[in-house]
């Protein structure tokens, strides 16, 4: 493995901060059982919960927080324990929402990535993503959880590609992972409002997670959300000048001028598949992706890309920018995309 | 100054070993290294993740018996859960001292469950009756609150008689004892076996058909989504490897201690049989004892009133129950959990602590 790599998938996941890293040293000397009632099973609880009280601060949430393995776990216990039956979801949901879906309405989304939010008036679960995790589309939660909750419904938000990164949007159950946000791959959580919205399980957190606590990971996860996102509007400069020369060089921009997170753009290059193109950039040690890095190795266009409408998907590729990238790194990426394109 | 702690708790949670924690770091690297990847990416980084990944699944898969696959989950309650939930389980039959995952996934699942009982030594009988369409048989190797082992191997061909699937919970014996013999899935996790929390296993033989649980990305063959951890991958595997290297070793070790925990509280009796059990676990019994209140005095030893996931209910033990023992018996029973990393000295001082708080309360 070599550092000469050029990581532009932070969308898949993103290095662990040296505070998350430290965090969760302290975690393995705390390592006893946070269940056990015992003095260093008091220690670990301890600093679960004082973890679990920095992370409601880090996020403006005043709800709860069960902790999960991960963002899919968390939506897999929404959906498993809601009480409310799940109504409706937006086309443009990641794979974790979307096999939970059955027979709910899929909403459709306009070439911009974007739902009209009076479709999620209704009344039952309604799970809408925060941003698109291949397109970086940023859908209206404010509207849309009105309409939502003044039909009688709940909203569930999959933030997993904004938290930690932007302000939550309000919303009654929010998943998010924290290896998108700097904490470790494993942990996560799902923000729930009112506990009464889902039926216990049983076991840890309060009947709603079964397992032993991971204290290492949610130690570190507070203090990857601790160091807070002061390097966002850096983002958004890094993306203006990677999007202005992609343009130049006869690139497209996915929904272009829909509302985006900055960290996520998919990027069209007519006439060259996204495979090549990722061989390509991978051999000039680029690694980006081609939609989501669990759809990764399987040949089926994206459902997101489908979903809009968008025409030559299989010319699209992801390029997600983090809290390390650098100019340097952008300008070193628009190189080699110009290769690519046969304009250098 | 803080004194120090004797853990005796090794059935809540075991520490990380040194040699888990060193192959975790790579993979826990900042955006100097790539160790940090997604190991579902395409790209270089990614795939040296994964193939990480495969070697670690490798390492643990050295703690399972041969013919079968090992499919990562956030820990053994995840698995636990994923076995009973996706295989037809109409009749389920658990023993009466499972594991609160077993029965609460069972109750959540199965349309009937049953117990299997269970002799006063702890022992499930292999040879009683199981009831016809009996769809799963769920019983553990090795207990978690008094370290009984399970006749599992006669039990598993007990289940395929009546044409069912064995579940076996093998968190407490996995590295420590050899795999169960004929059990069509198991569910181990690393954090017992000196690996780190957050990461577990779920082993399923080949040819038999198991259901996702998590659904979304379609890792591990689509039968767990979400993004695998490489450092608790890494960790895991490290921490097999080890356990399968040192497995006579800590075996002997854990056995001398028994002994020598044995013979300074040779008053107490023990919960459970004699010799079909793992010495790691010492679950003892001295009549009239208090044993909160032991625990509340007893501070510079953290030892148990059975499993952590009970404590703090405030409810007998539903394993010592089981065994036959009234609420009074139970309440002056402790588990005291040896593990590979306590010390004689260790052993010595708590056991002298904790017979000296009974006889102070008079008992």
């Amino acid at each position: 493995m070599n550092a000469e790599t050029l990581y532009l998938d932070h969308a898949a996941t993103t290095p662990l901060l040296p505070e998350a890293h430290a965090a969760m040293e302290e975690g393995w000397r705390l390592w006893a059982n946070p269940s056990s009632p015992h003095r260093s099973g008091r220690a670990a609880r301890a600093a679960f919960e004082e973890a679990r009280a920095g992370i409601k601060a880090s996020l403006g949430w005043d709800g709860e927080v069960v902790f999960t393995s991960g963002a899919s776990e968390a939506l897999a216990i929404a959906f498993r324990n809601s009480k409310l039956p799940l109504v409706a979801v937006s086309s443009v949901e990641h794979e974790a929402v979307l096999r939970y879906a059955g027979d709910a309405a899929r909403l459709p989304v306009g070439r911009d990535g974007l739902i009209h939010a009076a479709d999620a008036a209704v009344s039952g679960l309604v799970a809408i993503q925060h941003a698109n995790n291949e397109t970086g589309v940023l859908q209206p939660l404010e509207d849309i959880v009105s309409k939502v909750r003044d039909a009688g419904g709940l909203l569930l938000a999959d933030c997993a590609q904004t938290a930690g990164k932007i302000a939550l949007p309000d919303a009654d159950m929010i998943a998010l992972s924290a290896h998108k946000f700097g904490g470790p791959v494993g942990v996560g959580a799902l923000l729930v409002r009112d506990y009464a919205m889902l039926d216990p399980s049983g076991g840890q957190e309060r009947g709603y997670r079964g397992g032993t606590e991971n204290l290492p990971g949610v130690l570190a996860m507070a203090a990857a959300l601790g160091a807070g996102s002061g390097w966002m509007p850096g983002a958004v400069r890094l993306r203006t000048r990677l999007e202005a020369a992609i343009r130049q060089y006869g690139g497209e921009i996915v929904a272009e001028h829909a509302p985006r997170i900055a960290t996520i753009g998919a990027v069209r290059l007519a006439g060259v598949s996204a495979a090549s193109q990722l061989i390509r950039l991978d051999a000039m040690g680029i690694a980006v992706s081609a939609g989501s890095a669990c759809s990764s190795g399987s040949l089926k266009t994206s459902h997101v890309l489908d979903a809009m409408g968008i025409e030559g998907a299989g010319e699209v590729i992801r390029v997600s920018i983090g809290r390390e990238t650098s100019e340097a790194d952008v300008d070193k990426f628009i190189e080699a995309w110009q290769v690519i394109a046969g304009k250098a | 100054m803080k004194r120090k702690l004797i853990y005796l708790d090794n059935q809540a949670t075991t520490p990380l070993a040194p040699e888990a924690l060193e192959a975790m770091l790579p993979w826990l690297s900042g955006p100097e290294g790539m160790g940090f990847a997604n190991p579902h990416s395409a790209h270089k980084a990614g795939r040296a993740a994964m193939a990480m990944v495969e070697v670690a699944r490798d390492q643990i898969a050295g703690l399972l018996p041969p013919g079968g696959r090992v499919i990562f989950t956030s820990g053994a309650t995840e698995a636990i859960n994923q076995a009973i939930l996706s295989v037809p389980c109409g009749r389920v039959a658990c023993s009466a001292i499972e594991h609160s995952a077993v029965i609460n996934a069972a109750l959540a699942g199965a349309g009937e469950v049953y117990e299997m009982p269970v002799g006063s030594d702890g022992l499930v009988d292999p040879e009683a009756a199981l009831a016809p369409g009996t769809d799963l048989v769920a019983v553990m190797q090795v207990n978690n609150e008094i370290g009984t082992i399970q006749p599992v191997a006669r039990l598993a061909e007990r289940a395929h008689q009546v044409g069912a699937l064995f579940l076996c919970d093998a968190v407490q014996g996995a590295g420590k004892i050899a795999s169960p013999e004929g059990a069509d899935m198991i569910a181990i996790s690393a954090h017992k076996l000196y690996g780190p929390k957050g990461i577990g296993a779920l082993w399923v033989r080949d040819g038999v058909t198991i259901a996702p649980f998590i659904h979304g990305g379609a890792q591990e063959g689509g039968l767990r989504s979400g993004t695998l951890s490489p450092a608790l991958c890494a960790g895991f595997g490290a921490a097999a490897a080890l356990a399968k290297a040192r497995m006579e070793l800590d075996f002997q070790h854990l056995q001398g201690l028994a002994a020598l925990g044995r013979s300074i509280l040779s008053r107490w009796v023990l919960n459970g049989s004699e010799t079909a059990r793992w010495p790691g676990n010492l679950n003892l019994r001295i009549d009239g004892l208090d044993v909160v209140r032991m625990m509340s005095e007893l501070r510079d030893v953290a030892f148990s009133a059975g499993s952590a996931c009970g404590s703090g209910t405030g409810k007998p033990s539903h394993v010592l129950k089981a065994i036959g023992l009234d609420d009074f018996a139970a309440k002056g029973s402790i588990r005291l959990g040896i593990g590979r990393y306590t010390t004689r000295d260790d052993v010595e001082e708590a056991c002298r602590q904790i017979d000296a708080a009974a006889r102070s309360q008079g008992v």
